[in-house]
Parts: structure tokens; C-alpha cells; sequence
């Protein structure tokens, strides 16, 4: 590894990897830099302008795209940087829907924060805003809304469908104040090459891109997604014995903190009222409820009467390692025989 | 499975997931990989816009085929005709790894003389290929290294599927691609623990860990940790069991999380077999079409209501954790096991958590014996990790192979047709496809909205195709083979070629499996559903 770079922020002296941004090496030593546009998984573009810095011996520029340099002395916060730093965030609240509570994203919404950190002129912005805010919500997908109206343009969706899923179905559309992000023919989401992997929604810094009807988990718990043999590292989140939200989980090996359509939006089956919930015994030709003992002590009475090679087990690769060494020995031990395959096959 | 652990001694993944993505060529063959693997498709898309070479061999024209540098649509079941081919063409033109070769591999001599037969023409012919485009395949691949194969059913469910393994491991192995890193022979599997039921032996052949039961020494330790006497003679595959229920040689099924109704090659036979068994007892988290056959049906928890690990594609052995109670009175798969052996008065079953079952597999299973429940609280380990202190291992074979004498194997190769083929009255052949928003059978069709996308159940036919039989887009079809039919919505596309059709299989009012073929692969029994011979005929 090339060595350590060190340079000075707020004259606290830090280091960092050659080539990593002012921004990124900031954030990583527990200094705050207000920034919007910047992901840690995607490139930087240095569209937002929050980010601003002073470098010592240069103009103000923007932290996310500057690399770090040997003995730089960076300046994050004085009289000059706010008053830029405020108009640019005016320019990007001066249209967005503001009606934070009814948002999705209130309280977790990082423009919100932006506006705590760096405040804003009401007046300034009520004498710009466009008379209407009228982009239609676009709820065509099924787990997924799009409010054009409280877009950003931040373009971290743009990026993330390009860099992460590969698909790049969405780009900036239009020019000037009509910029938007849309799809090809600025169609309908569903009508387009999206697949639904949500990445973007995961990403998303405010309350345009949303998942429908979510609902905030009470607890979460990190498992692994039950479909593929990917085998991708998940934290499922549950309110009153229900699963209300999947995320995957960031750094995971097999992943890397994606999950696809089913593992993001695909758990519902979990809770679906079709559940089985009770053994069913077959009795005059129709399958009846009946309780465990008396189903666990007919199956015993009748696999007792078929031991070795008239019985065979077909095991599930959809169980544990656990659940499957347990149905192997019983086959083996219990029924005498190795008749047991699962769907390896198939 | 079967072919991988006799060239290299192990049938599993031999790098990992991560390593994709800077691989400098990858060849996936028979694997529409951003569909059935998704976030593998991102590894192979973050490889190509590094400037990865990427050829994709598949019949049809699936999403991945939109990032290759090269797609070569063979017809199908000709693999092993491309695949020696392309061998031939390393060797002729000298861009073999010659020292690798004498260093690690063993039946060299053999392997080209083999390759004589394969000549421009009969490859050409055969695959339907031009032979100018073999020839780039070869060379791209050759060329640019570290080089990674993917493959998957398309590759194996086939009546000559182990021919088709050995035919991608030969050419991994002459170009010095198994063993380092970004490289390999990659099957990727296809359910969540498909692996971990492999390797916990679920398969009638093997005790834990590829453990033989005809192995004496293996048979006397699982004997003595368990206190019973145990057969050496090998079960019975998954098709031969339902083919020995047809014939009333077994007479009891217990089925666990499956839904063979519509997931088993030739439905109709095993539907059948079914339906003469004595006892049935299908264990499931839903009433599934083959559940509604059962005389006894438990209910199992899912996936969010158990503790306990799971093994992925890649052998890395993770944690799965209970986030809710269970639904209703259903229990663990593990639970209600344990259960029966203890009503059958067997000891041995007392288990009160995973965590205690894991441990003594553990004992029993060198390639675990290094991992535990503590462990994998800090982080999941890819067996082999035969210790406590062995830090797992994410690359097979580095210094010598799984084989007795740690060579590996290069296979002479001969081609065999499919057996299931065309004639005058089923013209077409069916090949099957997965779709990105559903999960074989039962899952998925019980999660909101993942329907919606999947838009249904469509054939896929060529407008060549289409214009002979008069067919128009959206028109509803009878598909017919020799063991069954079906009636399905037409759609004319050119992802379809000429003289070939395709289906997914997860819809229960589409059951594709009625038409497929149950011809099996001699070696690995796997049924040869990607091949079926077929009439369409407007409705």
C-alpha cells in the first residue's frame, strides 16, 4: 500500500489514502463536511456545490472532488464559505415540495439536515420558487414511489443505476428548471428497463424515491436472504411479529451491500395469511387439522412400517445446515437407508 | 456436481463471489446470471466495464447477453461440441499453458487426441455456430487472464450434463485458470443452501462433508458417533426415487420444502408415483400443490422464524437469525425431525437449538470441524476450514487439487445428442428459462407485487418460427411433447432462435415441467430439462 497522506482540516492534522477526496478523508476522521451528492459507493460528480472548502492559497472549491494533497491546509467553515454554501443549498430547496410531514423521509431526510447545519432565507426562496410544483407521482411500480416534486437532482439514482446495477434505465432529463430525471420517453417507471432492485431507493438522500406503504421496523436482526444461493447478508426488520423491511447489509462478502427485487421487496410471503399453521391429517379423504402429537405419533407408527429401502427422504436446500444434517441421520440411522436427495439436481 | 469433483475432486465453486468482478475474461455459460443470481450479474457487469472480455453462451438472447463481447447462441445440448472447439483451437494455436499442464494435470495425451474429431466443419454444423466466432471465443478466452467461468442448469441439466462440467473444466485447466485468484470454475448454485444440503450430505451417496458411505472408515465413524449400524449401499436419486414410487418399490415419501408437482422433470410420471405411495408426509410452510397430495402435512417454519447457518454458492458458511416467532403452531424443520426419531424411540435426537446440532456435525466433518456459532458471530468463513484457527479458504485448489494423487483430470470427450429429439411431429426444441422476479415455484407467488413484474407465464418463439405456424404476438398456444401439453400465451421475439422456444416454470397454472424430459445423465442423474422436443399449434 502507497503511503499515507497528511494534510490539515480545521487545524486538526489527519491522513489519508492518495486519492481520496478532501470530503471522503474529512468524513472518515469524524469531521463533518455538509454534503448531499456524494455516495461512498459511487464516484464522486460535485454537483450539489455543499461541499465547499477553502484550501490555503487557492480558491473555494468543492471537497468531494479534490483530492487530498501532502501538507494541505483546509478550511471548512468561515463568513465567505456559509454565505456560498447557504445560496447553494437555497438553490437546491428553492423547489422542492417541502411538506415534510407527510413525508416518507422526515427525520431521515439528509436535506433536512443540510438545512439545520447551514439555514436558510424563507424570504429569499418564497421570492424564487416556481409558482406550482405539478410533477405527477409516478406509483406505477409496485414496492416503489417516485415524487419528481422533491427531487434534488442530486443524480445519486442516475449513478447508482449505472455503477452498481449496470442497468442505467433513468438519467437527467430536459434542461434548465425543467430538469428531471426520467426514464427513456420520460415514461412511466414500469415501462422502462428498471428491474426493481431498489438500489436507488436505498440511496436516495430525501423523499423522492420511497418504498411503498413502509413502515418503520421496532427491531431489526441480520440473517441471510432466503432466495438465490448468492446467500447475501440482510437485516430484516419487524413490527409486532410481522416483516416490514429488508436492507442489505453494508460490507457484507457476498453482497456488498446490494440485494436484488425479491430479497428487497420479495419477504411478504413470510406473513401471508395461506401460512400453514397447524398439522393436517388426512382423514376420509379430506386433509383435517389435527395437533402435533397426534400427527408426529402416526407418522412414527408409519415409518416405522416402511424402514429401509421402501422409504426415501427428500430434503429441501431451502433449510438450514442444521435442519438438513438432522434429516440425513434420521434417514440413516433411523430409517435404515440412504435414500435421501434434495433438488441439487433440478 | 459430479463431473467438477472427478476432474478436481471438489463439485463446488472454486473462487468467490467478490473475485469476479476484476476477472479479465468470463465465460457464462448456460447462466442467465442477472436474472437467477442477480447480485452475481453485478459482478460481472462492475468486470466488464473494468474492460473484461465477456462471452455468453446460451441459446437464447437472455439479459446478459446485451454486456458480452461475444454471445454465441448454440443450439441447445451442444455444448461440449463448442467447448472441445474451443480446446482445439488453444492447443492448435499454441496458447495452452503447457507448464501448468505437466505441473498440475494428468491424461494430457489423451485429452488432444480426443480433440481430433473436432473439427470446423462438425462444430460448425453441430452447434450452428460460425466457426470464425469459435475461434474468437477461444482466443479471447486464451488470451485473457485471469479468466472465470460461470455456468449453471443450462450447463447441467442435460442428459449429457457431466460431459458438458468436464468439458468447462478442461478448458480452465489447460489454460492455467484454476487456483488463482479472479479465475476458476464457478457452478452457481441455485437455491439459498443448496450447497449446505450438499454439504451435509442430503444427497445418497454421502454422510457430511462428501463423506462416502461406501468408505468403511467414514461408515464406522458416523457408527460409532451415532450408535447404530448403518448401509453402505448408495440411495436413490432424486428421479430414480420417484421413478422406484411409480414401480411401487418405495412405498413412503417423507418431503420436505419442495413442490415437485411442478418442479420435477416429466411431471406427469412423478405426479403419478406420488399418487401410489402408500404414505406421504410432505413438511412445507404452505399448502403447495404437492402438499394437497399428502396424507400428513406439517407445518415448517420459514426462514425468518429459525436460527441456525446456510451455506452459499461460494462455501461460505453464514448465520441465519430468527427475527420473528413462528406463524401459528409450526416449527423448525430440525424440531419436528427430532421428533419423529424420538417417537420412534430412537436416542440421539435430543437436540434443544441448532447451535447444539451444528457442533456435533462439526465433530463429524473435517471441511467444518474449524468453524462454530462463535466464530460466525464475527464473520462467515468458506469452507474448507478444517481448524479453529484456520481462517477459511475462498480459493480452491491453490497448490494441488482434491484428486487422490492432486493432479487434475483432463477428460477426453466424445458428443452425445440429447436423447429427447426432434422429429417430424414435435419440430422445436424447449429449452427452460427463470425469471429475475420469481423463485421456482411456491415462495414468490405468495409475495405481493413480485407477480406484477413477472408479467406470467409466456412462451418465447422466433418470428420465423411464428410465421410458419401462424402465430401472432399475444396469441394463446397448445405446446405439446411426447409426454404432455399445455395451453400458454405466445410471445414473437428475436431473444428466441430459430427451431427453439422457450418457458420459465414457476407458475402452477403453466406447469412446464408436464413437457419436459426425465432422460438423465448417467453420472450426476440430473434430469434433461433444458432439451424437449416440442409442437406448437395455434389454439
Amino acid at each position: 500500500m502507497s503511503e499515507l497522506i497528511t494534510l490539515t482540516v480545521d487545524g486538526v492534522e489527519i491522513k489519508a489514502a492518495p486519492g481520496t477526496s478532501i470530503l471522503r478523508a474529512a468524513l472518515a476522521n469524524g469531521i463533518y463536511i455538509p454534503h448531499l451528492c456524494d455516495h461512498p459507493d459511487l464516484t464522486s460528480v460535485g454537483i450539489c456545490r455543499v461541499c465547499l472548502v477553502e484550501i490555503e492559497g487557492r480558491r473555494p472549491t468543492v471537497s468531494c472532488m479534490t483530492p487530498v494533497e501532502e501538507g494541505m491546509v483546509v478550511t471548512t467553515a468561515s463568513e465567505d464559505l456559509d454565505q456560498t454554501r447557504k445560496v447553494n443549498l437555497e438553490l437546491l430547496v428553492l423547489n422542492h415540495d417541502y411538506n415534510c410531514q407527510s413525508c416518507d423521509k422526515n427525520s431521515k431526510c439528509q436535506l433536512q439536515e443540510l438545512t439545520r447545519y447551514i439555514g436558510l432565507d424563507e424570504e429569499r426562496i418564497k421570492a424564487m420558487r416556481k409558482p406550482m410544483l405539478d410533477s405527477p407521482i409516478d406509483d406505477s411500480n409496485p414496492y416503489y414511489i417516485r415524487d419528481m416534486d422533491k427531487c434534488v437532482l442530486c443524480g445519486i439514482c442516475v449513478r447508482t443505476c449505472d455503477e452498481i446495477q449496470g442497468d442505467g434505465c433513468i438519467d437527467f432529463a430536459y434542461r434548465g428548471i425543467k430538469t428531471k430525471i426520467a426514464v427513456l420517453g420520460d415514461k412511466p417507471i414500469i415501462d422502462s428497463t428498471c428491474v426493481t432492485c431498489g438500489e436507488c431507493v436505498a440511496r436516495c438522500p430525501v423523499g423522492a424515491l420511497v418504498p411503498r406503504n413502509a413502515v418503520e421496523p421496532t427491531y431489526e436482526v441480520e440473517t441471510i436472504c432466503p432466495f438465490c444461493g448468492c446467500g447475501c447478508g440482510m437485516v430484516v426488520g419487524a413490527r409486532g411479529n410481522k416483516i416490514v423491511s429488508s436492507r442489505a447489509v453494508s460490507g457484507s462478502p457476498a453482497n456488498n451491500g446490494s440485494l436484488c427485487v425479491k430479497g428487497r421487496f420479495g419477504l411478504s410471503f413470510v406473513n401471508h395469511p395461506d401460512r400453514l399453521t397447524k398439522p393436517l391429517i388426512r382423514k376420509e379423504g379430506e386433509l383435517v387439522e389435527a395437533s402435533w402429537e397426534e400427527a408426529i405419533s402416526l407418522i412414527a407408527d408409519k415409518f416405522g412400517q416402511y424402514k429401509g429401502d421402501q422409504y426415501a427422504t427428500i430434503a429441501s436446500a431451502k433449510c438450514t445446515v442444521e435442519d438438513n444434517y438432522v434429516m440425513q441421520k434420521f434417514t440413516r440411522a433411523v430409517m435404515e437407508t440412504n435414500n435421501i436427495d434434495h433438488c441439487a439436481r433440478l | 456436481m459430479a463431473g467438477l469433483a472427478t476432474a478436481l475432486g471438489s463439485g463446488a465453486m472454486t473462487n468467490t463471489i467478490a473475485e469476479i468482478g476484476d476477472s479479465a475474461c468470463i465465460l457464462a455459460a448456460g447462466t442467465s446470471t442477472t436474472e437467477a443470481h442477480p447480485i452475481i450479474g453485478y459482478q460481472v457487469k462492475k468486470a466488464v466495464r473494468n474492460g473484461a472480455k465477456l462471452i455468453v453462451v446460451n441459446p437464447q438472447e437472455v439479459p446478459l447477453t446485451q454486456f458480452a463481447t461475444l454471445h454465441l447462441p448454440l443450439k441447445p445440448g451442444t455444448d461440449v461440441v463448442l467447448l472441445m472447439g474451443m480446446a482445439k483451437v488453444i492447443i492448435d494455436e499454441g496458447l495452452h499453458d503447457q507448464n501448468y499442464i505437466d505441473e498440475r494435470c494428468e491424461n494430457f495425451d489423451k485429452f488432444k487426441e480426443s480433440l481430433e474429431v473436432y473439427t470446423p466443419e462438425f462444430v460448425s454444423d453441430t452447434t450452428g455456430l460460425p466457426w470464425e466466432d469459435v475461434v474468437e471465443a477461444a482466443r479471447m478466452y486464451a488470451e485473457n487472464g485471469p479468466a472465470s467461468i460461470l455456468y449453471c442448469m443450462g450447463i447441467t441439466q442435460h442428459s449429457h450434463g457431466t460431459d458438458n462440467v468436464l468439458a468447462v473444466s478442461n478448458l480452465a485447466l489447460i489454460t492455467g485458470n484454476l487456483g488463482r485468484l479472479s479465475a476458476g470454475v464457478n457452478p452457481l448454485r441455485g437455491q439459498n443452501n443448496v450447497q449446505g444440503a450438499c454439504d451435509m450430505g442430503s444427497l445418497p451417496n454421502v454422510f457430511t462433508g462428501y463423506q462416502k458411505v461406501e468408505n468403511d472408515e467414514a461408515r464406522q465413524k458416523f457408527e460409532k458417533a451415532w450408535g447404530v449400524s448403518l448401509s453402505g449401499k448408495p440411495g436413490l436419486t432424486h428421479t430414480e426415487i420417484f421413478d422406484a414410487a411409480y414401480k411401487g418399490d418405495i412405498k413412503a415419501i417423507y418431503l420436505i420444502g419442495e413442490n415437485p408437482v411442478l418442479t420435477e422433470a416429466n411431471a406427469a410420471h412423478s405426479n403419478e408415483a406420488m399418487d401410489k405411495l402408500d404414505f406421504l408426509v410432505v413438511q412445507d410452510i404452505f399448502l403447495n400443490e404437492t402438499a394437497q397430495k399428502a396424507d400428513v402435512v406439517l407445518p415448517a417454519v420459514s426462514f425468518a422464524e429459525k436460527n441456525g447457518t446456510s451455506v452459499n454458492t461460494e462455501r461460505r458458511v453464514q448465520r441465519v437469525r430468527r427475527v420473528i416467532d413462528p406463524v401459528g403452531e409450526s416449527k423448525p424443520d430440525w424440531w419436528i425431525v427430532s421428533a419423529i426419531a424420538n417417537e420412534m424411540g430412537y436416542e440421539g435426537f435430543a437436540y434443544n437449538s441448532a447451535e447444539e446440532i451444528f457442533n456435533e456435525m462439526a465433530k463429524l466433518t473435517p471441511s467444518f470441524a474449524g468453524i462454530n456459532y462463535e466464530r460466525l458471530d464475527q464473520g462467515s468463513i468458506q469452507w474448507p476450514c478444517p481448524s479453529k484457527d484456520h481462517p477459511g479458504t475462498p480459493v480452491l485448489h491453490k497448490e494441488k487439487f482434491a484428486t487422490p494423487s492432486g493432479k487434475a483430470k483432463l477428460a477426453p470427450l466424445e458428443y452425445r445428442p440429447s436423447e429427447d429429439c426432434c422429429d417430424f411431429d414435435f419440430p422445436l426444441i424447449l429449452t427452460t428459462e427463470r425469471s429475475l422476479y420469481q423463485f421456482h415455484s411456491t415462495m414468490t407467488r405468495y409475495s405481493e407485487g413480485l407477480d406484477e413484474l413477472s408479467g406470467g407465464e409466456q412462451i418465447l418463439i422466433n418470428p420465423v418460427d411464428a410465421e410458419k405456424l401462424g402465430i401472432a404476438d399475444g396469441d394463446l398456444v397448445e405446446v405439446s411433447s411426447r409426454r404432455g401439453k399445455l395451453k400458454v400465451k405466445a410471445t414473437i421475439t428475436r431473444r428466441s432462435q430459430p427451431g427453439v422456444a422457450s418457458l420459465s416454470f414457476h407458475f402452477a397454472e403453466c406447469p412446464t415441467n408436464l413437457l419436459t424430459s426425465s432422460a438423465l445423465d448417467p453420472v450426476a442423474k440430473t434430469p434433461e430439462t433444458k432439451v424437449c422436443a416440442i409442437r406448437i399449434d395455434k389454439v
